[in-house]
């Protein structure tokens, strides 16, 4: 069976331990999780998550199963890429050498939809947001440079 | 009313039913213990040993049907428990924990005996909470007990910080009492039990295994009268042991490693295989590309991650074993489908090939055979005594040679496989069933790793009859080594090093009885079952004595080791 990456999303309760519990079971039964974000929801009492792992249908199937016994959580589902929007983030500063290549860098940056949200003497720091692959493009054509730092989020999906 | 959070705990207690704890007191809990005091309808049983309190709760809840509970204090206390809570959570018994905490305010500063008991117990217990608001108090506890025995049951840890047991809130009684686990169980989909049935119908040479969900599931009566209707041998799990009459001529009894050759072989020459409330084991399946090779599967259990889990099945029922068999007799009685023993003559006289060419059974010498003993208990006890182990051979030798009648009368660590486990949870089950004949079958290994326990028996007038099979060393591990590591025997002979059981028994105010010949297997066992009060009855047997069969670990399940068996041709 094909291995690749997979999207989860959960209701959780709104409890100070449930993202323990979450990430013991993946990690106590060897499943692996990618990456994970956790966010408010209209309800203060829930919390949603999302979590990307990889693996073949069987095993995404039994983490599904083990994660739909965790008393906090509400709802487990998949999401499809098909149906569905996924988005992550990232920040990014790099440093520019000379002021020709600040010029081409910002170019770089509107042609793959980046935002400029900070500017210093010899950094530019960006923000991006989109499709893990389209944040995996935007990242290949800023290799060329000095990347000084960079953040990257997990996935929210609708 | 306002009342403390001490009162409102035992007062959420009550409303469960629970009538018994198993504890220890200490400084975390003082507040507990004192309103314990002064609640008569509770009886409190003082262990010597946390790991002793925790499988007496554990034992009392396995025997009774009932939830069992455990009171410990904060620190040591509570993770003196953690073997306790690990081995019920891997047999699925349902248990209810309450730790002593240190004051909320002191949480996360390294306080005096401060643990992160809920942090420690996440991987082993079906759910914890720790209560920091004594609002939080009663709903909480309510839930505990509703989760503990609701679907696949499961132990479940309550921490209770100091400051919230002293707190004051108004009690409000529940608002529906016992709704959460009075819930019906859940409907068995219909497609799946029709495809179980085509199945069945179909089948020529089926076979159905069960697991400890059909004791959990209290099905016992509803799989007899399915096997008797349509004629399916039986086979079981180490935790199935006592859910189908060991008397009854289609039983095969256990399968697995330590299996009967004719339930491995029923089970690698089915058509078919009924699983009923069993997980598939490394120690059921052996080598799982040569488990059941030729059989289509069902299998029913209430937890859907045990299906599909280590082995693929064609027809996959979630639900409840009881609702299921129900439902599949009615189906057999509307369709007028009854099939009768001479029905089956070509398989069940396959299968009565292998258990006539190799039964279970063992070569006498002289010395005393623990399977004789064991054999000998049976018969004394009809069957019918509550039947607690330890761990190893004296566990596969009690699972081979007693023949359970009843279901919730074998209380074994299966899961875990924890020594020291047995004595404590024998003194449960007597303090669940006072009426019953409770005996712990023991080896020297395991019955020191609790032995502290005997003043809580004696001190309580716990009449549980402790069978220590003396081989003088750790025997299961004796014995891998004997088989798999060229006889080098590091560090499993126990010899001289054991104390005299006899006098030990004496020290702590219980009877100590010994036999040394096979003749003396008999009266020993009499005088014990018939002495009313804690007895040890130690049996020095053949220390060259192991547990055939045996599969190899990763083996498959026709691969087995027959050594001491007498087989005929
Ligand atoms: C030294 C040693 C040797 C062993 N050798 C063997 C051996 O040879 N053979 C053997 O069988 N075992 C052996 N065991 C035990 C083994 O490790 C497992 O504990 C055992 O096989 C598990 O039994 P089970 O599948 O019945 O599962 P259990 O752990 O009893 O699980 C019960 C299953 O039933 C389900 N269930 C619960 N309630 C219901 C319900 N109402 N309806 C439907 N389903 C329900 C649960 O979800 C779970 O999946 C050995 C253990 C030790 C320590
Ligand atoms: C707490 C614990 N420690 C270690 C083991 C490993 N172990 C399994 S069986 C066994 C030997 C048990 O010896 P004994 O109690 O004398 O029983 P016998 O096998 O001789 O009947 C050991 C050490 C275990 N199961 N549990």
């Amino acid at each position: 069976m094909e291995v690749k990456n997979r999207t989860i999303s959960l209701i959780v309760k709104n409890r100070p331990d449930v993202l323990a519990r979450i990430a013991g079971t993946f990690s106590g039964r060897g499943f692996n999780i990618e990456n994970i974000s956790a966010n408010v929801t209209m309800d203060p009492s829930v919390t949603k998550i999302t979590i990307v792992t990889t693996g073949d249908s069987a095993t995404v199937l039994k983490i599904e199963k083990q994660l739909r016994k965790l008393v906090d959580i509400i709802t487990v589902n998949f999401i499809p890429p098909e149906t569905s929007v996924q988005r992550e983030m990232i920040l990014i500063r790099i440093k520019i050498p000379d002021n020709s290549s600040r010029s081409e860098l910002l170019k770089l940056a509107a042609q793959n939809h980046c935002r400029v949200i900070g500017e210093g003497e010899a950094t530019v720091t960006l923000e991006c947001t989109g499709a893990s692959e389209e944040i995996d493009r935007a990242l290949s054509f800023f290799k060329v440079y000095t990347i000084e730092d960079m953040s990257r989020s997990g996935i929210v999906a609708l | 009313m306002k009342m403390r959070g001490a009162k409102i705990l035992l007062k959420v207690l009550e409303e469960e039913g629970v009538d018994t704890i198993f504890g220890y007191p200490g400084g975390a809990v003082l507040d507990i213990y004192d309103e314990l005091y002064r609640t008569p309808g509770i009886r409190h049983i003082r262990t010597h040993h946390e790991q002793g309190a925790a499988h007496a709760a554990d034992g009392y809840a396995r025997a009774s049907g009932k939830v069992g509970v455990c009171l410990v204090t904060s620190g040591p206390g509570a993770t003196n428990t953690v073997t306790g809570i690990a081995t019920a959570y891997m047999d699925s018994v349902p248990m209810v924990i309450l730790t002593g905490q240190v004051p909320t305010k002191f949480i996360g500063t390294d306080a005096f005996q401060e643990s992160d008991i809920t942090g420690i117990t996440r991987p082993c217990t079906k759910h914890n909470t720790l209560v920091r608001r004594i609002e939080d108090l009663a709903p909480t506890v309510r839930e505990a007990f509703a989760i503990a025995r609701s679907g696949r049951p499961g132990p479940v840890l309550i921490d209770l910080p100091k400051d919230v047991m002293q707190a004051e809130t108004e009690y409000m009684a529940p608002e529906k009492p016992g709704s959460f686990h009075d819930a019906p169980a859940a409907p068995v989909d219909e497609e799946a039990l029709q495809q179980a049935f085509r199945l069945l119908r179909e089948s020529k040479r089926p076979i159905i295994i069960v697991g400890g969900g059909i004791v959990m599931g209290k099905a016992s009566e509803e799989l007899k009268s399915l096997v008797e209707t349509i004629s399916i041998p039986v086979a079981s799990t180490l935790m199935g042991l006592g859910a189908f009459p060991g008397t009854h001529p289609l039983w095969l009894g256990m399968l697995g490693m330590h299996g009967t050759y004719y339930a491995n072989m029923a089970v690698s020459n089915c058509d078919l295989l009924m699983t009923l409330g069993a997980r598939f084991s490394d120690r059921v399946t052996g080598k799982i590309a040569s488990f059941a090779p030729h059989a289509k599967s069902i299998q029913i259990d209430i937890d859907a991650a045990s299906i599909n889990k280590v082995v693929d099945i064609d027809v996959p029922v979630v639900g409840d074993c009881k609702t299921f068999l129900s439902r599949l007799i009615e189906l057999c009685r509307e369709a007028a489908l009854t099939v009768r023993p001479e029905d089956r003559t070509e398989w069940l006289n396959d299968i009565a090939q292998w258990r006539k060419k190799t039964p279970l059974n063992y070569t006498k010498n002289g010395r005393i055979k623990p399977q004789e003993v064991i054999e000998t208990l049976q018969r004394l006890t009809d069957g019918k005594a509550i039947i607690c182990t330890e761990v190893g051979q004296n566990q596969m030798w009690t699972a081979q040679f007693y023949r359970f009648t009843e279901p919730q009368t074998f209380l074994t660590s299966g899961g875990l496989g924890t020594m020291g486990y047995g004595f404590p949870a024998a003194i449960g089950a007597q303090v669940a069933c006072p009426d019953k004949t409770v005996v712990d079958i023991a080896g020297d290994g395991s019955i020191q790793m609790n032995i502290q326990e005997l003043a809580t028996a004696v001190g309580n007038n716990l009449p549980v009859k402790i069978i220590i099979l003396n081989n003088g060393c750790l025997g299961m591990v004796h014995q891998w080594q004997e088989i798999f590591y060229g006889k080098r025997y590091s560090h499993t002979e126990i010899g001289d090093s054991s104390p005299d059981f006899v006098k030990l028994a004496e020290a702590y105010g219980a009877v100590g009885l010994r036999a040394s010949r096979p003749e003396e297997i008999e009266p020993v066992l009499r005088k014990a079952l018939e002495t009313p009060r804690t007895v040890i009855a130690e049996f020095i047997i053949d220390p060259s004595e192991s547990v055939f069969p045996m599969v190899s670990p990763g083996g498959a399940l026709t691969d087995m080791r027959l050594e001491n068996i007498i087989a005929h041709d």
